[in-house]
């Protein structure tokens, strides 16, 4: 594959941030606004903007607690599947099986719902949380973005359209 | 600005922003907390109409003023819920406890 080829089909882009709430908007928005070149439906842009939430602002409340230091997005698009990384150089899980299970949360007391990771799971077609207590978090997801499917023009008999969506 | 909090006899009807995550469900919690404690609510109505974004926040959020309603003897109601909401209100089980309305259910005669 030559270099034309390649940026056709991969682009990337890094992101850092103060890990204040109000960058939460931002950090979602910005990851929105980059995958909008895989055409993606309104559905999976939402699906994406709320899995970033969430690994934005648990890297907020419970990696930092609250203290000002950066937040790390990385994006990369291959053919037509987004992957995205939110990294933290917080105080990390110490037992991320545990923190993972649903409803499960160390703040009940500011009411958080113990949802964050259960939403990143069933919003995106992959999540893989890895951290180091005392050195940070990074949460890495992955998402294929279905395009144009249901967009084939009404002449294209089925066989062409499989091999379109197959391609 | 406009009016996001609005208390009609015993109904306290909360017009949510446009995006509840953390950073605005913090806000809305305090206040939220402040006007109920401090007069006779019973209901509690989260006015989704203008919100095209929630993420658990919001869900943590709504969770805890459905606590604190039911223990203060109150109830708490969730409506004009777009489909994207919606969907967020189903997969986090929260309709199950919370009822999602149209509209202004009738019985609040308001």
């Amino acid at each position: 594959m030559n270099q034309g080829e390649r940026t056709m089909q991969q682009n990337e882009m890094k992101l850092e941030f103060d890990s204040r709430s109000c960058n939460e908007g931002f950090a979602r928005v910005a990851v929105a606004a980059f995958m909008t070149q895989l055409n993606p439906t309104l559905e999976e842009v939402a699906d994406v903007k709320t899995a970033v939430s969430e690994a934005v602002t648990n890297a907020i409340i419970h990696g930092y607690e609250g203290r000002v230091k950066k937040v790390e997005i990385f994006c990369r698009i291959e053919q037509e599947t987004l992957f995205v990384e939110v990294r933290d150089e917080g105080k990390g899980i110490p037992d991320v099986e545990l923190a993972m299970q649903p409803m499960y949360t160390t703040k009940a007391e500011c009411d958080r719902a113990g949802m964050g990771f259960a939403f990143m799971e069933a919003f995106m077609d992959a999540l893989e949380v890895e951290s180091t207590p005392g050195r940070g978090t990074c949460v890495r997801m992955r998402k294929h973005i279905r395009h144009d499917t249901e967009q084939f023009p009404g002449y294209l008999d089925t066989e062409t359209a499989k091999n379109m969506t197959e391609r | 600005m406009e009016q996001l909090f609005t208390i009609s006899g015993t109904t306290l009807i909360i017009r949510l922003p446009a995006e509840l995550d953390h950073h605005s469900s913090e806000k809305i919690r305090l206040e939220a907390d402040r006007l109920a404690t401090g007069r006779n609510i019973r209901w509690m109505l989260f006015d989704f109409g203008q919100t095209v974004f929630m993420d658990s926040s919001g869900i943590g959020m709504l969770i805890g003023r459905y606590k604190m309603m039911r223990f203060l003897g109150g109830n708490v109601a969730a409506i004009r819920a777009n489909e994207q909401i919606q969907r967020v209100l189903t997969l986090s089980g929260i309709d199950k406890v919370i009822d999602v309305y149209e509209g202004i259910p009738q019985q609040l005669n308001l």
